[in-house]
């Protein structure tokens, strides 16, 4: 795949990335641009590599080959902290919060800044930091349950607040998969809102399968297929665009 | 929030009644007992922070115990074989004191070295592991190894360390005679203040965002790291306390036991350790103590009473405990309070 040059606004530039796993290649040769509050949806199916990708920007897997540029640094020597610490959240697929801690301490624990031993010591539930967790809080509709422990809430509260628990890191860089995944559908509504708001002011990553869901919220779409980028452009482009009917859609 | 606060200091106000009024009741005997499992206490805390908040088992705490027992050790030793070398050093013809006796000449640096050398050792050891994503079980069989080849080499080098006699034979600290009732009532003083402290600064930590970053790794340590926290220097952190409070442990041993040896330090007493910690309550940090104390006098008594069986009944505790009160005597109490 031949370098392109990257537009003047692009925040993540990912060229050439290759990963394999006992000589699979899971993710092969991929390039991708991100730039600035775009909201840019991966779909493919089952096995396309589009989580192994979102693994590899926030340092969960180590490429085989390839670069992450991310507001010009290089991600793929970072370690994962200091992977977040550049500003890149991750939102795994299945509701991952500290189920033994309050609502409030999982937004708490996740403030930025103090992250060493001596600032999480010295933490202070002061007045800036109740009123954050609480405005974020009430953003992700859990403002109610902030003394409740996190492995009371229902599937769908669980998956708000990890997202709540991304947006107090403030990322410029927000990763999303499947964030409706196992949602009710008025979960899903209220969801769509969520991150059409959460979207504001910084460039986001969602995969997802449904595809009256990616309509609604994204600008571009970027189909992979068995490692590779198969397609890309508007939701209606890549639905029309045979390739893609062929391995995904038509099935 | 307040009442966790207010239940935390209940805890301690309880465990602090309790020494006090063991000090008033036991003759100085049965209280040179309690002393010596006062000791086992400081250890058993750190095991609370360490295992049951921050998820990390430790077969190896004897090696912390073992650094601060055998440094005070040496310096009471040099003090009570002065100006000679210690009896063991000419039993084994040793004709001039290893260099590194030498700071155990002062009290003072032998008191600093008590707080800083297992601290920065075991940060030190654990970060490297922990960097490596070694955890959990493996990091306990680490441990238990390090204990066997502590006692390996301290029995190997006789003359320097006094082998399997341990280091023994001192009476006198900074020449005020620490055998005597008198002055055990006030070492016994000192020592339950210390751990009263230690068990507040413990709380503090707990309460504090560490010690809910602590619970977090526990639970979800991969999922911490993306809340942007380097997890291996929060638990090196961690396990470099639980060593400190060892090391403090292991030093009032030598003081009020009168003597440290490879037996008090190794795998067997190692793993007792952890089974203070698990009678008393992983999660609590009165349990650990009372635990240490309670564990520790049924041990005297039974292998007092029973010496050929006994073992099999600190066996079957540990068992019972583990079956059927996963939180410990501290759990219990709290069920207790809850349902009331």
């Amino acid at each position: 795949m031949a370098a392109i040059t990257p537009p003047s606004d692009e925040v993540l530039g990912v060229q050439d990335l290759t990963v394999s796993f006992d000589g699979f290649r899971a993710v092969n040769g991929v390039s991708l641009s991100i730039r600035r509050n775009e909201l840019r949806v991966i779909i493919g199916p089952n096995g396309a590599g589009k989580t192994t990708l979102l693994d590899m920007i926030c340092g969960k897997t180590r490429p085989s080959s390839g670069s992450i540029r991310f507001n010009g640094r290089e991600l793929t020597r970072l370690s994962e902290h200091e992977i977040v610490r550049t500003g890149v959240g991750r939102k795994f697929q299945a509701p991952s919060v500290y189920e033994d801690l309050t609502v409030r301490e999982n937004f708490e624990i996740s403030i930025p800044g103090g992250q060493g031993v001596w600032g999480s010591l010295l933490f202070r539930r002061d007045s800036v930091a109740r009123e954050r967790v609480y405005s974020i809080a009430k953003s992700v509709f859990l403002e109610q349950s902030l003394d409740e422990k996190a492995g009371r809430l229902s599937h769908g509260q669980k998956q708000w607040l990890e997202i709540g628990m991304l947006l107090i890191q403030s990322p410029q860089l927000l990763l999303l998969d499947e964030p409706v995944a196992g949602m009710s559908p008025r979960e899903r509504e209220l969801t769509a809102d969520l991150l059409q708001r959460v979207c504001q002011g910084r460039s986001v990553i969602v995969i997802e399968h449904d595809m009256d869901f990616v309509k609604r919220i994204a600008n571009t779409v970027t189909v992979m297929h068995q490692g590779r980028v198969l397609s890309e452009g508007t939701a209606e482009q890549v639905q029309s665009d045979p390739r893609v009917i062929d391995v995904y859609l038509g099935h | 929030m307040k009442e966790l606060i207010r239940r935390g200091s209940g805890e301690i106000i309880f465990v602090a009644a309790l020494l006090a009024a063991l000090a008033l009741v036991l003759d100085p005997f049965r209280l040179s007992t309690v002393a010596k499992y006062m000791s086992f206490a400081f250890v058993a805390i750190g095991i609370v922070l360490m295992w049951g908040y921050g998820g990390v088992l430790s077969l190896g705490q004897g090696i912390f115990f073992g650094m601060g027992g055998y440094m005070m050790a040496m310096f009471l030793k040099l003090e009570a074989s002065a100006p000679e070398l210690p009896d063991f050093m000419m039993w084994s013809s040793v004709e001039t004191l290893p260099t590194w006796w030498q700071p155990f000449h002062h009290l003072g640096w032998t008191l600093l070295l008590i707080l800083v050398v297992p601290s920065v050792v075991a940060y030190l050891f654990s970060y490297a592991v922990f960097r490596k994503r070694v955890g959990g079980v493996y990091f306990a069989i680490v441990t238990l190894a390090l204990a066997l080849t502590l006692t390996v080499l301290i029995i190997g080098q006789q003359g320097d360390t006094g082998g399997a006699n341990g280091i023994t034979d001192f009476r006198t600290l900074l020449g005020w005679d620490i055998v005597g009732d008198q002055s055990k009532l006030v070492l016994y003083a000192v020592h339950a203040v210390l751990l009263v402290v230690a068990m507040a600064v413990c709380r503090a930590i707990l309460h504090s965002r560490f010690g809910k970053v602590l619970i977090a790794i526990r639970d979800r340590e991969d999922r911490v790291r993306f809340s942007g926290y380097n997890t291996a220097h929060i638990k090196a952190f961690v396990f470099a306390v639980s060593a400190l409070l060892s090391s403090i442990g292991g030093a009032f041993y030598a003081l009020q036991v009168g003597m440290i040896s490879p037996d008090t330090i190794g795998v067997v007493t190692s793993i007792e350790m952890v089974i203070y910690a698990a009678v008393g309550g992983r999660l609590s940090v009165g349990g650990a103590v009372i635990g240490a104390l309670l564990v520790g006098l049924m041990k005297s008594y039974l292998s007092e009473a029973f010496p050929e069986v006994w073992l099999y009944f600190l066996g079957a505790l540990f068992i019972l405990v583990v079956a059927f009160m996963p939180h410990g005597l501290a759990g219990v109490a709290s069920r207790l309070r809850v349902s009331r």
